[in-house]
């Protein structure tokens, strides 16, 4: 296989601009960006609200058409072989498009018609994919009775019944409690290690960093950064981060006492971030200025970090 | 058989096979009000009212009974509400952020599928009610068997030239209230003056030039005179042509809303 034929998404100059064409209040939300997604990777798309992420992944669901540049998806132009591609993409969108009421089954069985797909092959794949999902116990129930992970499995379930070659995934666990957000990780791991290639947008730094083989930093519309994610630390950040609070009064004295301690710094609204090689030293150096901070923290640098370092901003503001 | 196969597995088919997997929750309940709402008018209407007009032998009504007068009025009137109620509401909440045509646009299906497969949905649900209230008459024996396939036919026409402009209307709308306020200031007069439950001869001159130019009133004046049997070749192909003009400006504007609303 060559190496052309193994890319699967293939986005260059990609400008998605809203309003009416020519109009000068036109929102531009995806501003020329390039990205190659190949077969089998999970590609991340890291961004902060408004980054332009959430456009990027419509106009690869072939739902928006894009305002100008090109997008290639399983060989195919997006604009114009729209239905073509979305035969084989699975889409699990931030606001769910389940229906409430239906059935946990029914809603895959419906779903699959759109594709097609018989009721046979259907009965036989919606048993499958809800033991996939963990929600075999819940087949015959509305889905109102779905808790918020669950109901997130059920769209991934949904998103599965046309046994998509990829998957896009908007923002899969946001507003989702710790243990659901582990069970998702670990189906889509599976998913992954199954040979789907996935797409997915996410705010969160440990998303990216346990499901993403490679990502793309996005920043006002553009691509600032590619990478693995250990790449983007390598580059983008120092090793470590002392992170300290303060005590309310005492926040700006003891900010600007801090300064010239480390290469780089970064003052949050909880927090004041020190990035540096070693962060016990830092604390020490901190210490002797005579700072007496509420509590420290040393920690390695993370995702989180490169986005500070890129944008000067932190991912949930 | 095999072009016939491949014909229901058009998308458009697949967005029909929707609703009616939907409609399995609710069919007996929409055949009871079908078969409910014609036997209140007409005993309302037919027994009630009607005794008190036919006492004055109103010469607008020219010989029939005030129930077999306003029994084509009535349907064509209630088809014209159903479809708007059905392809209003419906489509906006499907075309909501979570709605149901969201989901259908991930999929292979183009919005015009999407349109086409709920339109035939309320042409199914239209065909059902005028069926359903046009046997009622025909046991209360106010409209002539011959002639009573040619009223449903009709009034599945009415249904189609309201539910396009309604649907192309709708899925631009984002607030309830919006399809409230056409429900109460556009439809309701409609049902009230297009000659429903009168006819519009009875009216002022201006006001009857007002209820010719209004689309209900050529439904209404199509199946009555379809159902009397006082139809002229002239009339009825005024009266077709008056709805078909506004199937197709529905269908053509629908198709452009749809697209427009579903592909940002």
């Amino acid at each position: 296989m060559t190496d052309s034929s193994t890319v699967l998404i293939d986005a260059r100059g990609l400008t998605k601009v809203y309003g009416k064409p020519g109009d000068k209040t036109g929102f531009t939300a995806v501003d020329g960006i390039d990205f190659q997604v190949r077969r089998g990777e999970a590609f991340g798309v890291l961004g902060a609200n408004g980054a332009g992420k959430s456009s990027t992944m419509r106009m690869v669901a072939c739902v928006s058409p894009a305002t100008a540049g090109s997008l290639r998806i399983l060989g195919y132009d997006s604009g114009a072989d729209g239905a073509k591609i979305r035969a084989r993409l699975g889409v699990v969108p931030q606001d769910d498009t389940i229906d409430t009421e239906l059935t946990v089954r029914e809603n895959l069985l419906i779903y699959g018609r759109y594709f097609g797909l018989s009721w046979k092959v259907l009965r036989e794949r919606s048993t499958r994919l809800l033991e996939f999902t963990r929600l075999s116990e819940k087949a015959e129930d509305a889905v109102a009775t779905l808790s918020g992970g669950m109901r997130r499995r059920l769209t991934i379930a949904r998103a599965l019944i046309n046994e998509p070659e990829i998957v896009l995934l908007d923002e899969p666990t946001t507003g989702l409690d710790p243990q659901a957000r582990h069970l998702l990780w670990e189906r889509l791991f599976q998913l992954k290690q199954d040979g789907v290639t996935l797409l997915l947008t996410t705010h969160y730094m440990d998303e990216a960093e346990q499901l993403c083989d490679r990502l793309v930093v996005m920043d006002a519309g553009k691509i600032v950064a590619e990478g693995t994610p250990a790449e983007l630390i390598a580059r983008y950040t120092l090793r470590e981060v002392l992170e300290l609070r303060f005590a309310p009064g005492e926040r700006q004295i003891m900010t600007d006492k801090c300064r010239g301690l480390a290469e780089r710094m970064e003052e949050l609204p909880d927090r004041l971030l020190l990035s540096t090689d070693n962060g016990e030293e830092t604390l020490s150096a901190v210490h002797r200025q005579g700072v007496q901070p509420l509590t420290a923290l040393v920690r390695r640098s993370s995702l989180e970090d490169v986005f500070l370092t890129l944008t000067g901003r932190s991912l949930l503001d | 058989m095999d072009t016939l196969a491949r014909a229901f597995s058009a998308p458009a088919f697949r967005e029909l096979g929707y609703w009616l997997f939907r409609y399995r929750r609710t069919w007996r309940g929409s055949i009871v009000i079908s078969i409910g709402n014609p036997l209140l008018f007409l005993t309302a209407l037919g027994l009630g009212l009607g005794t008190l007009v036919d006492r004055e032998n109103s010469a607008y009504l020219h010989g029939h009974s005030y129930l077999t007068f306003i029994l084509p009025g009535i349907l064509i009137a209630g088809v014209m509400q159903t479809a708007f109620l059905e392809a209003s509401g419906p489509v906006m909440q499907s075309a909501l952020p979570r709605g149901s045509y969201r989901a259908a646009a991930s999929t292979p299906l183009e919005p015009t599928g999407i349109l086409y497969g709920h339109l035939m949905y309320w042409t199914l649900r239209a065909t059902q009610n005028a069926v359903l209230f046009t046997c009622v008459s025909l046991l209360f024996g106010t409209v002539d068997p011959a002639r009573a396939p040619l009223l449903v036919l009709v009034a599945v026409l009415v249904a189609i030239a309201f539910a396009a402009p309604a649907a192309a209307w709708a899925v631009t709308v984002t607030r309830p209230s919006q399809i409230n306020a056409m429900f109460r200031f556009v439809v309701l007069p409609l049902y009230m003056f297009s000659g429903t439950f009168f006819p519009i001869e009875q009216l002022p001159v201006p006001l009857q030039w007002v209820a010719w130019a209004t689309p209900l009133w050529h439904g209404v004046d199509l199946g009555r005179t379809v159902a009397l049997g006082t139809a002229t070749p002239y009339g009825v192909l005024i009266h077709i042509g008056y709805l078909s003009v506004m199937v197709a400006v529905g269908l053509h504007v629908a198709r452009r809303t749809y697209r427009r609303k579903l592909y940002v």
